[in-house]
């Protein structure tokens, strides 16, 4: 097996053009992304003019919203330029200094302090866009409305936590604020209790019967405004709670990218690599003489995986230390993206044996790779929560059945403490070995 | 049918071989047999199944139904079976490791291969990749091969093709050595003379079925019987009378 092995290194050696392309293809593409990651970001400029008076607190039952609370909510996503006025945001938005701007109204303050009164009014904040620009529009639109969602999402949950405080001083009783003034609130437990309590030292009559249905009232309305308040949290909580799940696994945008790279580069070499020399043993003649009594059909594939774990890993490696010319990799990691490379590059390359021996043929075997192992790329890395349900079920199978997402997770994860853990993907990646070998095996029989 | 010139524990023998490809037969019961240092010549026309049944006989396709018996069996195939992209040393030399590591040969590989050099005569053209050397030297390289591992039954597919008659010469020189050892031989062969030249014994395939066996003078008997009230009856040509043998019984 060994010599089988040295043999194809000895053809990939004597093939100027793969060879040539099998280190220059990670060393082009390393110094791209890199150039592209390390290129100062462009993002987007929203001017901002905050009409609102400094440092009012928002409060309503309690809680308090500041004003700067709501901006740095903003500005967290875009580059914020700070206006005087409303004209000079507008004047900056036209000539293109920034790509929208948002005015934050005097009022806004006052609006949202009446989302807790009894006669509440839509809290408005102004936006200008340029309308020259339809893609950087719809762009805007979007960086906006995120901007939006995540302060709305602020004033949901502290409006929610207030009228939970209400609530619970209708409900419990309790002092409150008002206007400077204590002001004690009996509650309809107590209220109940206390009836109950009065309700046997009444003489018989109709004030009795009229006691006793208030009593029934406050023990109705106490059960039901009991549900109230987990109603209220809920409103907010599942959102809360799926946010901080993703914004907690995910790994840095700067190894994500450098996982997809990698996973690209490792995908298209290994898999290419061993489906055409896979074929090209058919296409010489040679397979049938080496099953002479020479080596078993499984000693081949396994030299086929073994050259294509090798030759991958290498090509992944020289685009990695490409890329840490101009990124940080961490190399005290090493030990465990290494694994990473090295699983993924054995299950590519069982993938691609079974290519190979399905297709036989060099030109059919390359276009099949070709064709495989874009579209399932490009699936495995729309993210599940931008598409239907439907469309959903088949990135997950895909992700599932062919190696890349579990490469990808692998590498992500071998690189940075906070990506995806390590062990699952690599665990997968070896049952998707074993799998594609067994379908290599097979096709070998007729091959 | 004339009987089969064997003797009792045949080197190489296969029994009521049958293999069809897509429901389509290609060979059907044949029997075959090679005794030890026996050299069998096997014709037929193109298509008759003569790859087939060599393959079988090899071990390196299975029958649908039959059996096959006999071991220490090296096979030439037709086409060449080589890395083009590797020098003629280093293809011999792969091989001459592979059969060594499988325990055919206990030559050592580098020895090997400078012997095969030399029996191929293109030790000048050791460094050469294949892809560049011409057909016939591509089908030196190609028979070099098979006769690395001193085998007990050598099987030929079609050996002499594209060889000139020099080397077809040194080729027969050297398989008919390998045969004073004791080595038998099959062969398949589209040249007529050649077969009567250095086989033993002749065996007819057509169409999936072994027709005839005997040695070339029964074929022409064969023949001069056939033909009803002695018409031309093939004289001292064996090439006509095969294709007379052929066309009586209607392949
Ligand atoms: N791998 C295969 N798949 C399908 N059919 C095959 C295969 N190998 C052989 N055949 C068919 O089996 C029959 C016998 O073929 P075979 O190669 O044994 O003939 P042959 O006697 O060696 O012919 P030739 O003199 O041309 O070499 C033919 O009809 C051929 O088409
Ligand atoms: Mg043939």
């Amino acid at each position: 097996m060994r010599w089988l092995l040295l043999k194809d290194l000895q053809i990939l050696k004597r093939s100027p053009l793969q060879l040539t392309l099998l280190i220059l293809y990670p060393i082009v593409i390393a110094l791209l992304v890199g150039f592209a990651m390390t290129r100062e970001q462009d993002q987007t400029k929203v001017a901002l003019y905050n009409a609102m008076p400094a440092g009012e607190p928002l409060g309503f039952g309690g809680e308090e919203v500041d004003g700067n609370e709501i901006r740095d909510q903003l500005c967290g996503r875009v580059d914020c330029i700070e206006a005087d006025s409303t004209a000079d945001a507008r004047k900056m938005v036209e000539n293109g200094e920034a790509t929208a701007a948002v005015i934050v109204p005097e009022d806004l303050g006052d609006k949202i302090r009446s989302l807790a009164s009894l006669s509440p009014e839509s809290p408005e904040i102004q936006i200008i866009v340029n309308g020259s620009d339809a893609v950087e529009n719809q762009v805007t639109d979007d960086r906006i409305e995120a901007m939006l969602g995540e302060a709305n999402l602020l004033l949901a949950k502290r409006l929610s936590e207030g009228a939970k405080q209400y609530l619970d001083l209708i409900l419990k009783g309790g002092e409150f604020d008002l206007l400077g003034q204590q002001i004690e609130v009996l509650g309809l437990q107590k209220s109940e209790q206390i009836l109950k309590k009065i309700e046997p030292k009444l003489p018989p009559g109709t004030d009795k019967e009229q006691l006793q249905r208030a009593v029934r009232f406050a023990h109705l309305a106490t059960d039901n405004l009991d549900l109230a308040g987990p109603l209220l949290t809920a409103i907010t909580e599942p959102i809360k709670a799926d946010k901080v799940e993703v914004g907690d696994e995910a790994p840095s945008l700067d190894t994500f990218a450098i996982g997809v790279t990698v996973a690209f580069a490792l995908m298209f070499v290994t898999v290419l690599l061993v489906a055409g020399s896979l074929a090209l043993e058919k296409e010489e003649n040679a397979f049938t003489r080496l099953t002479a009594g020479l080596v078993g059909r499984g000693q081949i594939l396994v030299a086929k995986v073994g050259l294509g774990t090798v030759v991958g890993t290498g090509v992944a490696l020289i685009l990695l230390v490409g890329l840490g010319l101009f990124v940080g990799i961490g190399w005290g990691r090493a030990p465990l993206w290494l694994l990473a490379l090295i699983f993924g590059a054995a299950a590519f390359s069982a993938g691609g044996a079974a290519l190979g021996a399905a297709a036989r043929e060099v030109r059919a075997a390359t276009l099949a790779a070709v064709m495989v192992c874009l579209p399932v790329a490009l699936l495995s890395l729309v993210p599940d929560d931008a598409v239907g349900p439907a469309i959903e079920t088949a990135i997950n199978l895909v992700s599932a059945v062919f190696p890349f997402r579990p490469t990808l997770d692998a590498i992500t994860g071998g690189l940075e403490i906070s990506g995806p853990s390590l062990w699952l993907p690599l665990l997968h990646l070896l049952l998707l070995t074993a799998t594609y070998g067994a379908l290599a095996r097979l096709a070998l029989r007729r091959f | 049918m004339p009987p089969q010139v064997t003797g009792s524990n045949p080197a190489l023998a296969a029994r009521g071989v049958s293999k069809s490809f897509d429901g389509r037969k290609a060979l059907s019961g044949v029997d075959f047999e090679v005794g030890p240092g026996e050299v069998v010549a096997l014709i037929g026309p193109n298509g008759a199944g003569k790859t087939t049944l060599l393959s079988i006989l090899a071990g390196i396709a299975e029958p649908d139904s039959g059996e096959v018996t006999g071991d220490g069996v090296a096979w030439v195939p037709q086409q060449a079976a080589l890395y083009r992209r590797l020098s003629v040393r280093e293809n011999l030399l792969l091989f001459a490791h592979l059969q060594h590591d499988a325990g055919q040969t206990a030559e050592n590989p580098e020895q090997m291969v400078t012997r095969m050099l030399e029996l191929t005569g293109l030790a000048d053209r050791a460094g050469d990749r294949v892809g560049t050397l011409s057909g016939g030297n591509q089908q030196r390289v190609n028979i070099a091969i098979g006769l690395m591992a001193d085998p007990s039954v050598l099987l030929l597919d079609e050996p002499s093709v594209g060889l000139d008659p020099a080397q077809r010469e040194r080729l027969w020189g050297f398989v008919l050595g390998l045969v004073g050892e004791g080595t038998a031989v099959a062969f398949s062969t589209h040249d007529i003379q050649e077969a009567e030249r250095y086989a033993e014994r002749i065996v007819v395939v057509a169409e999936g079925e072994g027709i005839f066996s005997g040695t070339a003078d029964e074929l022409r008997q064969a023949v001069e019987a056939g033909a009803a009230g002695g018409g031309p009856a093939a004289a001292g040509d064996l090439e006509t009378s095969f294709l007379a043998f052929l066309r009586e019984r209607g392949h």
